[in-house]
């Protein structure tokens, strides 16, 4: 029996998606010098679930891809290989080619299988560089391929002691801890190339498990888990080691330690005297124990232990040491030991804490469904307020319960409407997410160090800006790393920091969302700009306020960069990015200073779905115009009104002349006001044109529920959609834009 | 219990058509009742600028932006009156919602398929191409509309043209 997987496709399109952005996250997050193995496994945990679903729905290019990418990935998580940032490099390549593999399936279109079988042969050539590269990584930092185990065993009656021993000395150095005092313990550190469960799997041959007592005590070093085991003598091989400052066993004189190594803030069990200023603990939690033999020297893990990390000091109590311990063979290396630790402090340290994935339990609902919800708050709305409205006109006194449920009714309602409008909302880290990746890749092209810093990623905003802002958002990005931000030469000869930085912030500013892309860089050239403007035959003047200047950069064709780069600098962009926005009912502006940087203020209103509008009056009709777009509104004097003989009339406003559109007849609609003096005029700005539009009255301001009019009917010219009034008339919205565009044409 | 409504429904849709007959001018018409949402009176209109005289203009139903059409101007019927006997019918068509405004609606009837007759050229309001046959039921004669070809036809204005 077959079942027909495709039902499940949707499903694991999402879930593969999903798998491929924790990858992308984790992959810029690593740290080349230092990987957290814990990343490298949440990476392999993802590729490994997109293989294993790709196989199961026959998606074997996927499979394939992702195949090669376990591969290295497993290497390196078992630190058979060291990372580097080519791997890196291939990775983010590797995830690139899953996702367009994915989009292919999703789309039933092909992709270029030879993208596929280059980016596998990458991946394979850096696998199978196995030995040089494993030899690389043993020389740069031994302790990740070598491996220390203490062994606490309890021999079984029919094993003795020495062949024991031998069975483990076949899989590294051993260094026996104990006395022999007792045939059936067994104490010893293995050192070995072998893996933990290698070595289980040795003993799990001859001792039950429960008698296999196994820590992994390399990581006292390049962990700062610092096993500090006591010797009753001072072993010599402890020291030799400590010497040569490969592993931690710092053997040294707890009183020279007491100086470095003072517990901070440490939460430390320790069985010793308080006098013993050599503490093993750190910030971390310390476990000291007494041991009762006197002993000149204790090997603790101080070398670390100044940093943070869990310490196990197995170490003298002190005064037994002070009185004795002036062996000073053994303290020399101990000064020595605290000073390396600190170098490869490990990566968690830095990591924030923040950055936890906040497992929240949510639900998938197709957005036409929140929509229809949407749709019909927006209805209970306008009935609600009819309802208010006939109210209104009864007698309070004899109405009163009525009164108060219809109170009632209204905070209901608004709560309703705020909680469903709510369910569109979604953090603008969705869009912002994709930037860690462009910054690398851009300013690494660039040549650039940039940093880039995200602020107010939780900032929610409607769903349908997330999918729109993605595109504009990332041209000012490029745009800010190409022209903003100075090159490392540059930045250092004017005495600023040789990383750039970049930040992207989102906050609510009154009923709007503000996004901005700040750069520290350049800032930008009013000359330039200007004298390029006058080139281009545009009419400017030195004298123009900076604003109106940095507007200019918005124009179609308007690219002041000296070189044109395979980044930005065509010139074709800003005039999109600007009517993409103003397309979503927002504006942006420009912030700059020349030396200082730029900034970019993206306005936005809070959703798609709602548009702050001024009604207004012609003839019998209502229309609604975007308050965006407008200037300002005024009456006109019958002396700025002047016609020209073929090009209809204009207005002059403070010596500007404007063309004058009377709305009705574009609109073919009888007004009832006939002369320009008696109405109103609006001057409307939108794709940089300015025009003076005629109507009769002005109604007020409104926040409208923007509806399509295309979903039952056509495009219709001029309007760009339509809204219901709340006595529950539909009125149009004019489309500002193509007005302005038909007008400057003419 | 399902399977025998469901078999019940597929011998209704066998054995007949269930129609709904409207009068334009003189002649009725008849639609297939699945395609009609609702009927409803005559409300006030948003005019559209510059769109042709029969679209009467958008309404606010329930939350959705519909057009009206009125088939009285569009078939050139002469004096057209709004009050509150005139009649929309609102239809769901190709995923669209349509109204349309009529001269008033009859009945509901169930025509047999050999109740239909295939329509000869003649001289309705209506073009041939948008007629599925002619009904005949006592001494009545129905004009059966496809009503989603008409209502998706350029002639109609309603969508947007193909690109």
């Amino acid at each position: 029996m077959s079942i027909d997987l495709s039902q499940f496709y949707q499903v694991f399109f999402d879930e593969t998606a999903e798998h491929l952005a924790n990858m992308e996250s984790f992959l810029l997050e690593l740290d080349v010098d230092n990987p957290d193995p814990e990343e490298l496994n949440a990476i392999f945990r993802a590729a490994h679930s997109i293989k294993g679903a790709a196989g199961t729905f026959g998606f074997t290019d996927l499979a394939e891809v992702t195949h090669e990418l376990e591969t290295l990935l497993d290497r390196l998580r078992k630190q058979e290989l060291a990372l580097r940032s080519e791997m890196i490099d291939a990775f983010l390549a590797a995830g690139d080619v899953l996702k367009e593999q994915l989009a292919a399936h999703r789309d039933d279109s092909s992709c270029d299988p030879a993208e596929a079988e280059h980016i596998c042969q990458v991946l394979r050539k850096l696998a199978h560089e196995g030995q040089p590269a494993a030899n690389q990584a043993q020389a740069v930092s031994p302790n990740l391929s070598e491996r220390s185990f203490y062994l606490n065993l309890k021999l079984p009656a029919n094993r003795s002691r020495d062949t024991m021993l031998a069975n483990l000395a076949g899989m590294g150095q051993l260094h026996v801890r104990d006395d022999g005092s007792d045939p059936s313990v067994l104490q010893v550190v293995v050192q070995t190339s072998a893996q933990e469960v290698d070595l289980l799997e040795v003993l799990a041959f001859v001792i039950p498990p429960e008698d296999i007592e196994l820590h992994d005590v390399t990581d006292d070093v390049d962990n700062a888990r610092g096993y500090g085991i006591f010797d009753k003598t001072p072993s010599e091989p402890a020291v030799s080691r400590a010497a040569n400052g490969q592993e931690a066993w710092g053997l040294f004189q707890p009183v020279a330690a007491g100086n470095a190594g003072i517990a901070e803030e440490g939460d430390g069990f320790g069985l010793f005297a308080p006098v013993a200023g050599a503490s093993p603990a750190g910030d971390g939690e310390g476990y000291g124990f007494f041991t009762p033999i006197e002993a000149p020297a204790a090997d603790t893990p101080a070398g670390k232990s100044g940093d943070d990390g869990d310490g196990y000091g197995f170490f003298d109590p002190l005064p037994a040491a002070q009185g004795s311990l002036a062996p000073a063979p053994v303290a020399e290396p101990a000064v020595a030991a605290p000073a390396k630790p600190p170098a490869d402090t490990p990566a968690e340290k830095k990591r924030p804490a923040d950055k936890q994935n906040v497992e929240a339990s949510t639900i998938r609902v197709s957005v036409e469904k929140v929509d229809q919800l949407l749709n019909l708050v927006g209805e209970l709305v306008i009935t609600q307020s009819m309802l208010a409205q006939t109210a209104s006109t009864l007698d309070p006194v004899i109405f009163e319960q009525m009164m108060q449920g219809i109170g009632q009714f209204e905070r209901n309602t608004r709560e309703l409407q705020e909680a469903v409008m709510s369910i569109r909302m979604i953090p603008i880290s969705f869009v912002f997410n994709r930037f860690p990746r462009v910054v690398r890749d851009v300013a690494s092209r660039l040549n650039k160090q940039v940093e880039l810093r995200l602020i107010g990623e939780n900032t929610e905003l409607d769903k349908g800006f997330i999918e729109k802002l993605s595109d504009p958002l990332t041209h000012l990005v490029r745009n800010s790393l190409d022209h903003g931000i100075e090159s490392t030469e540059a930045r250092v000869a004017k005495g600023k920091p040789a990383t750039g930085t970049l930040t992207l912030s989102a906050y609510h500013q009154g009923g709007n969302i503000v996004i901005e892309v700040r750069d520290d860089g350049g800032g930008l050239s009013r000359e330039k700009i200007l004298s390029k403007a006058r080139e281009r035959g545009m009419a400017v003047s030195d004298s123009m306020p900076d604003q109106e200047v940095w507007q200019l950069i918005f124009e179609a064709g308007f690219s002041t960069a000296a070189q044109v780069t395979d980044v930005s600098g065509r010139g074709v962009g800003m005039d999109v990015v600007r009517r993409n926005i103003q397309e979503m009912g927002g504006r942006i502006d420009i912030e700059s200073m020349s030396g200082v940087g730029t900034t970019m203020l993206i306005r936005l209103p809070l959703t798609l779905a709602i548009l702050d509008g001024m009604s207004i009056a012609v003839g019998a009709s209502t229309y609604i115009i975007p308050l965006t777009f407008i200037v300002e509104s005024l009456q006109p004097k019958t002396e700025d009104v002047k016609s020209m003989a073929t090009r209809g009339r204009v207005l002059s406003i403070r010596g500007e002349y404007l063309p004058l559109v009377a709305l009705h007849e574009i609109l073919n609609e009888p007004p009832h006001v006939e002369r320009v003096e008696d109405g109103l005029v609006i001057v409307l700005e939108a794709d940089g044109g300015r025009i003076a539009l005629f109507v009769d009255d002005l109604l007020g301001q409104h926040q409208v529920v923007i509806k399509n009019l295309e979903n039952n009917y056509r495009r219709v010219p001029m309007i760009s959609g339509a809204t219901i009034m709340g006595d529950g008339r539909v009125a149009l919205i004019l489309d500002v834009s193509a007005l302005v565009r038909a007008h400057r044409n003419n | 219990m399902e399977a025998v409504a469901a078999m019940a429904a597929g011998q209704q849709l066998e054995t007949g058509h269930e129609t709904l007959v409207f009068a334009l001018g003189q002649e009725e018409y008849g639609i297939d009742i699945l395609k009609v949402q609702e009927i409803r009176g005559y409300d006030a209109v948003t005019t559209i600028a510059n769109s042709p005289s029969f679209l009467k203009g958008v309404i606010n139903l329930r939350g959705t932006i519909v057009p009206i059409v009125d088939m009285r101007i569009k078939f050139n019927l002469g004096n057209v009156e709004y009050n509150q006997f005139t009649v929309v019918i609102i239809l769901n068509i190709a995923k669209r919602v349509v109204g349309m405004v009529v001269d008033a609606v009859s009945d509901v009837i169930t025509l047999l398929p050999e109740q239909i007759k295939p329509a000869p050229e003649f001289g309705s309001a209506l073009k041939t191409e948008y007629i599925n046959g002619l009904g005949t039921i006592d001494s009545r004669m129905i004009i059966m509309v496809d009503i989603e070809k008409l209502m998706t036809s350029q002639e109609m204005e309603l969508v947007d043209a193909v690109a």
